[in-house]
């Protein structure tokens, strides 16, 4: 299987290009594409990243794994990150947590901070973030999805 | 308690965070002073204003920007931080999503100062929405021509706590792992791809229009002699009415959370308070009595000012849980570069864990300060020596419930 960026992320590519001093800035940036575009990221597209950037692919696959939002295998479920972390945790995380935990199409990640503390506990679902949740609540989310 | 609106004065405005309201309202005025002023007449304005970075270390902003060099010889650059990852701390995305275009205002007033044709937010991977509010606010400025000088570009994090340290950011941006730098010897700007480059927080970058357009003796109108101006404080946990609340510095604590915050929740009691994210060390109810917001109170009660995002515990927390949870943030986060906070970072969590289950022995004490010892001033960053004051002050604050489970 091979990978190529979309016309868009090509265009988008180009255009980013002319805007750092250097084409390594564009490791996060392709990352990010490659992640929308396929869903995670392929060893294919780590390639495709390193002609892009001049970073070698080992040092991309090194970069890609440091950040918890990089996904470097396919996943079917439906991820729920749900904040396990202090404010969270006073307002009643564990109990959604073990609510969610009775759900089985879906795949829980325990993260860290969601800088949501004023509105916790939350969570996030494809980038939007779910706040001030309930038992109800969070079954009325999973139910729309 | 004086009403305070520097950085918040349209946060409450529906719509501000376009541009039409925006200009309504007054955005992007400060810009005239642009025709008048020099680059180095705007940095003085700034030094004069004293504003601290309120990204949580309070380094005088002015000083930092008069480091940049300003002989065109190479291109400089101004970062600005949207990492926020401090638990705790939910500001920035307040300014972000309510009121963008005062960051962009600053970012146009900064890139003036300091000479730079290009800026950038590092925003963190987990504020995409907040992320495509910016990136409008940024688009509409653009098609107003008020872009002309300087290039906005949002970077995206990935998560990863480190980043928000601000060498360890420009790595990331470099397309490197999140590793902090070592820190030179003496005082230099910060580098990207070897070009100088100031990194400010977004509230800082977003106080500085008020203070170009109405001087620095107006900003220092508010807050005490050392720490002038405002924050944008925080409270989460158990407050009844949790969120972010623009104060001046000095105000007091406990009058704050009980005038915004409503007071504690179900009527309990107040048992500790972390003030300014979880890398500040804990206070108990009783020195947070007469306690005030500012820098220095909260040095020499032992603690630091951080953020200024308080979690709020009330009598019924258990404080063992409560530092097992942040020790296994820290476990998760340390990027991993120095032996003392890889290991102890690990190891302090493991301990924490097994007093918690009820294994634990009185030498797990003392073993945790041992720890504590190793993890303080022998690394690369202050990730670790954060570790340090929060093992420190929670456990001889509350002593007695350590104590109490171990054998
Ligand atoms: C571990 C660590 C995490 C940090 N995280 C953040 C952050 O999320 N946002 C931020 O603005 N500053 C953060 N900082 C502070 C930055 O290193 C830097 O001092 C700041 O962005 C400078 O801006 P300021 O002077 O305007 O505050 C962090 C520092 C450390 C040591
Ligand atoms: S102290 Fe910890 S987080 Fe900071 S550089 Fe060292 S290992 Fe990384
Ligand atoms: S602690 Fe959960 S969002 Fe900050």
């Amino acid at each position: 299987m091979s990978f190529k960026f979309t016309e868009d992320n090509l265009l988008e590519i180009e255009r980013l290009k002319k805007r750092y001093p250097a084409p390594q800035a564009l490791c996060l940036p392709s990352l990010w594409m490659a992640q929308y575009q396929e869903g995670y990221i392929s060893l294919e597209a780590i390639d495709a990243i390193s002609q892009v950037t001049t970073i070698p692919a080992m040092e991309i696959y090194r970069v890609a794994t440091f950040y918890t939002m990089f996904h470097l295998e396919k996943s079917d479920k439906i991820e729920v990150d749900v904040c396990k972390t202090l404010s969270c945790k006073l307002c009643g995380s564990d109990e959604i947590l073990k609510h969610l935990e009775s759900k089985s199409d879906i795949k829980i990640n325990h993260v860290e901070c969601l800088g949501s503390c004023g509105t916790a506990p939350v969570m996030q679902i494809n980038d939007k973030n779910y706040e001030n949740l309930t038992n109800t609540k969070v079954d009325a989310i999973l139910k729309e999805l | 308690m004086r009403e305070c609106q520097i950085v918040s004065r349209k946060f409450h405005i529906e719509n501000a965070c376009t541009l039409r309201v925006a200009k309504e309202h007054g955005a992007y005025n400060s810009l005239v002073k642009l025709k008048e002023y020099d680059p180095q007449h705007i940095t003085q304005i700034i030094k004069e204003s004293m504003l601290r970075g309120k990204g949580g270390g309070g380094a005088p902003a002015g000083m930092k920007w008069e480091l940049m060099p300003l002989d065109d010889k190479k291109p400089n650059f101004l970062v600005v931080n949207c990492d926020e990852s401090e638990p705790g701390t939910f500001k920035d995305r307040q300014i972000i999503s309510k009121d963008p275009h005062l960051l962009i205002e600053g970012i146009i007033l900064t890139c003036y100062a300091i000479k730079a044709k290009a800026a950038y937010i590092y925003i963190r991977g987990e504020y995409k929405e907040y992320q495509e509010i910016l990136q409008n606010a940024i688009d509409e400025a653009y098609s107003a021509g008020l872009l002309k000088e300087c290039d906005i570009t949002i970077h995206r994090g990935a998560g990863a706590y480190i980043c928000g340290e601000k060498s360890a950011l420009l790595e990331s941006m470099e397309g490197k792992r999140g590793h902090p730098r070592l820190k030179p010897k003496q005082k230099e700007p910060e580098w990207f791809f070897g070009n100088a480059t100031l990194v400010n927080n977004v509230e800082t970058i977003a106080t500085v229009p008020f203070i170009v357009k109405n001087g620095a003796d107006a900003y220092r109108a508010y807050g005490t002699e050392k720490s002038p101006g405002t924050l944008l404080f925080a409270m989460s946990g158990h407050i009844n009415r949790p969120g972010v609340y623009e104060a001046e510095f000095g105000t007091n604590m406990l009058e704050y959370i009980n005038h915004y915050g409503g007071g504690i929740k179900n009527g309990k009691k107040l048992k500790a308070l972390i003030p300014g994210g979880v890398s500040c060390g804990v206070l108990t109810a009783k020195e947070c009595e007469g306690l005030t917001l500012d820098y220095e109170a909260l040095r020499s009660a032992g603690s630091s000012l951080g953020t200024g995002g308080m979690i709020v515990m009330d009598e019924d927390t258990n404080m063992l849980e409560a530092l097992k949870n942040i020790l296994e943030f820290y476990h998760e986060e340390s990027c991993g570069q120095c032996t003392p906070c890889r290991e102890g970072s690990g190891w302090s969590d493991k301990i924490v864990g097994r007093i918690l289950e009820g294994n634990g022995t009185k030498e797990d004490l003392d073993k945790l300060f041992e720890l504590a010892d190793i993890m303080n001033g022998k690394t690369i960053c202050v990730f670790a020596p954060s570790i340090s004051t929060v093992l420190v002050s929670f456990i001889s604050k509350f002593r007695d419930e350590f104590e109490a489970v171990v054998s």
